[in-house]
């Protein structure tokens, strides 16, 4: 396999979901595009329903089957996914794509040891010997940090605790040194202390075996130490991608701007003052779905947004709205 | 200020749990020797990890739970003597699940009304009107009343547990995580609508969370929870601005800030939370303190008075011989 560098490792162009229900159909992911290469984390945020799960199992190709999954490219490192068979995307996942879940007492069998369980991950791809799997099994568990590796290879996941079973289920997803991890909400059901470690250790790991992340979140405190990219997801749309330091430090769309005033933030939101709101609810987005989907709550909305909407900004920094500085200036935010 | 509305003296709550089948029942402490007093209008924020007692401490106050040992006072009242009913009359919970804390085969009307119903206020015309008022108070329409939880987002349902919660004017709420299943921009509204409700109506909240940023936000108050015990308690700035327990600090330093130009902290809390059954000894968070010493290991701290509340923490106690008056962590 090649490792070109300049080269995105995945490009997505154009990616649609739908999902044909009785009252119509329900376009639920709406043509996004996103480039991603070796060793950068992007961080997909969004709220409930924006479509930033679905987006990560169309990667995987784990959706559902009532789900038409569409897209102009879908290229990892020149596979084409959409043309990948179920066999050549079995080989992918769990080898060159890993995937780590929210709650890791699901993606972990109960009735089997934790050893059990990650030199099976290892074999089913690779040839070789239990002992050797073992090895590598241990030295991952070290790797990820946990103590006395060794004896735990024998344990339940039930006997570990919930950081621990995280830890667990990433070691599991090194075991074939992936070179595209996806990782949805990794650490929403841990605690803030517990997901900080969980956080660096992905960064660190990422960092040093230079594998690509895409990380699912809605929190947008993670998405800011963690993320290289950051896509923000609005009813099936990448509303706004750019460099995190970009996005963070001069949000371009209006519900990005919307969103980062909602959330207390230590030493600049006053202490018990008001905190800012988006008023409304998401659009459904079942049936036709034209023009700008945020223009219902959008504080800006005007006719123009019920039509085409250009995307604006410059080649890493984009975003979509009709507005050529998303309305930067009516806000008072610096140009 | 006049006697504090809410009152914990000693409290104190023990569960004995079996150890496989033929194992004797072990004593698991989950809230060992809690102290503290909340005045009226005043918001406590209790924040610690997953399995440190704060919800069995709101169990305790709802009256779900009784203490093994020590007093809750409302009012400068034992809440041992009163019933239930009493109870529920002056502390009303809110919960973090929209979802399964409503009965999703009652309407709106009915869910709201049911305190007055089982209180057995007013005849149904006023308590059609008290529902009334009450929703217009949370900001939910008339049009909900004969709605079914299925049909409203999860910001609206949250919006009728806090009406539930309020058509009896209780004093003291306890919200236990009541916006953790919400999305960001709702739970925004639901944290205004919080601060609004207790501005008018001087109400007194138990406000539980795992996010320290919302706790900084809303609380007036904070007590850092550990192992069942309040390691740590003071006012809101006193404390975010000056932490003084080691355990705090790692609180305080774990809170991700949306801010790129910082990585993901180290929090320095090497092992996993403890068994709460096997305790460590001494100081319960010496194995995961970078600042402790053998004296932690075999002596518990005592609490000791700091700026605006209390410290468990040999660090901070001038008759420990680890004293040490300069140091802020």
């Amino acid at each position: 396999m090649s490792k070109d560098m300049t080269k995105p490792l995945l490009s997505v162009r154009g990616l649609t979901l739908d999902i044909p229900l009785a009252r119509g159909t329900l376009h639920a992911v709406r043509g996004i595009d996103f480039d991603l290469y070796r060793g950068e984390t992007l961080c997909i945020v969004g709220e409930s329903g924006s479509g930033k799960s679905l987006t990560s199992l169309a990667v995987m190709g784990l959706l559902d089957k009532n789900i038409q999954r569409s897209a102009d490219l879908m290229d990892f490192d020149g596979i084409e996914l959409t043309r990948a068979s179920n066999r050549e995307m079995r080989a992918l996942r769990g080898d060159r794509i890993a995937m780590i879940f929210q709650e890791p007492m699901t993606s972990l069998n109960p009735a089997y040891t934790i050893g059990d369980q990650l030199i099976e991950a290892l074999r089913l791809h690779r040839s070789v010997s239990r002992d050797k799997a073992r090895a590598r099994a241990v030295e991952l568990l070290e790797k990820v940090g946990i103590s006395a590796a060794a004896s735990r290879l024998g344990q339940y996941p039930h006997q570990l605790s919930g950081g621990l079973r995280q830890r667990v289920v990433i070691a599991m997803a090194l075991m074939c040194e992936p070179e595209l991890i996806i990782a949805d909400e990794p650490t929403t059901a841990l605690d803030v202390t517990i997901q900080a470690q969980i956080l660096r250790l992905l960064v660190d790991l990422t960092k040093e075996m230079d594998v690509a992340m895409i990380l699912i979140t809605h929190d947008l405190g993670v998405v800011a130490r963690v993320a290289d990219k950051v896509g923000v997801m609005y009813a099936g749309e990448l509303v706004e991608t750019g460099p995190a330091a970009e996005v963070f430090g001069k949000p371009m769309h209006p519900y990005t701007r919307g969103l980062l005033r909602c959330i207390p933030q230590p030493g600049m939101t006053e202490r018990g003052g008001e905190l800012g709101t988006i008023p409304g609810i998401v659009p459904s987005l079942i049936g036709a779905v034209q023009g700008c989907a945020f223009r219902t709550r959008c504080p800006h909305a005007s006719e123009a947004c019920g039509g085409e909407i250009p995307v604006r900004g410059e080649q890493s920094h984009r975003f979509l709205c009709v507005y050529a500085d998303g309305a930067r200036s009516v806000e008072g935010e610096p140009a | 200020m006049s006697a504090p509305v809410l009152e914990l003296k000693n409290v104190a709550k023990t569960y004995r749990v079996k150890q496989g089948m033929f194992g004797k029942p072990k004593p698991l402490n989950a809230v060992d020797d809690v102290s503290l007093s909340l005045n009226r209008g005043e918001v406590l924020g209790l924040v610690g990890e997953s399995g440190c007692g704060k919800s069995t401490l709101a169990k305790i106050l709802l009256g779900l739970e009784e203490p093994t040992s020590g007093q809750v006072l409302v009012d400068g009242e034992a809440i041992g003597g009163q019933d239930r009913l009493a109870l529920a009359r002056r502390i009303q919970p809110i919960f973090q699940d929209p979802y399964s804390s409503l009965n999703p085969r009652k309407t709106i009307a009915d869910i709201v009304s049911l305190p007055l119903r089982v209180h057995g206020v007013g005849d149904a015309k006023s308590r059609a009107k008290s529902v009334r008022e009450t929703l217009e108070l949370v900001g939910l329409p008339a049009r909900v009343l004969n709605t079914y939880p299925s049909q409203m987002s999860g910001g609206q349902r949250q919006r009728v547990a806090i009406a539930r919660a309020l058509i009896m004017h209780p004093e003291i709420v306890i919200c236990d995580e009541p916006t953790s299943a919400l999305d960001v921009s709702v739970q925004s509204q639901i944290l205004n609508l919080l601060n609004e409700l207790r501005a008018e109506f001087g109400l007194t909240y138990l406000f539980i969370s795992h996010d320290l940023a919302v706790v900084e936000h809303l609380a007036t108050r904070v007590a850092v929870m550990y192992l069942g015990r309040i390691v740590e308690e003071a006012d809101v700035g006193d404390l975010f601005d000056a932490p003084r327990h080691p355990y705090t600090r790692a609180l305080l330093n774990s809170v991700l800030t949306p801010d790129p130009s910082l990585g993901v902290p180290d929090t320095q809390l090497g092992s996993a939370y403890p068994n709460p059954i096997s305790p460590p000894s001494g100081c319960h968070f010496h194995p995961r303190c970078p600042f402790a010493e053998t004296l932690c290991k075999t002596k518990a701290p005592r609490p000791v008075p700091r700026a605006g509340g209390h410290v468990e923490c040999h660090l901070h106690d001038p008759d420990s011989t680890m004293y040490r008056p300069d140091f802020t962590v």
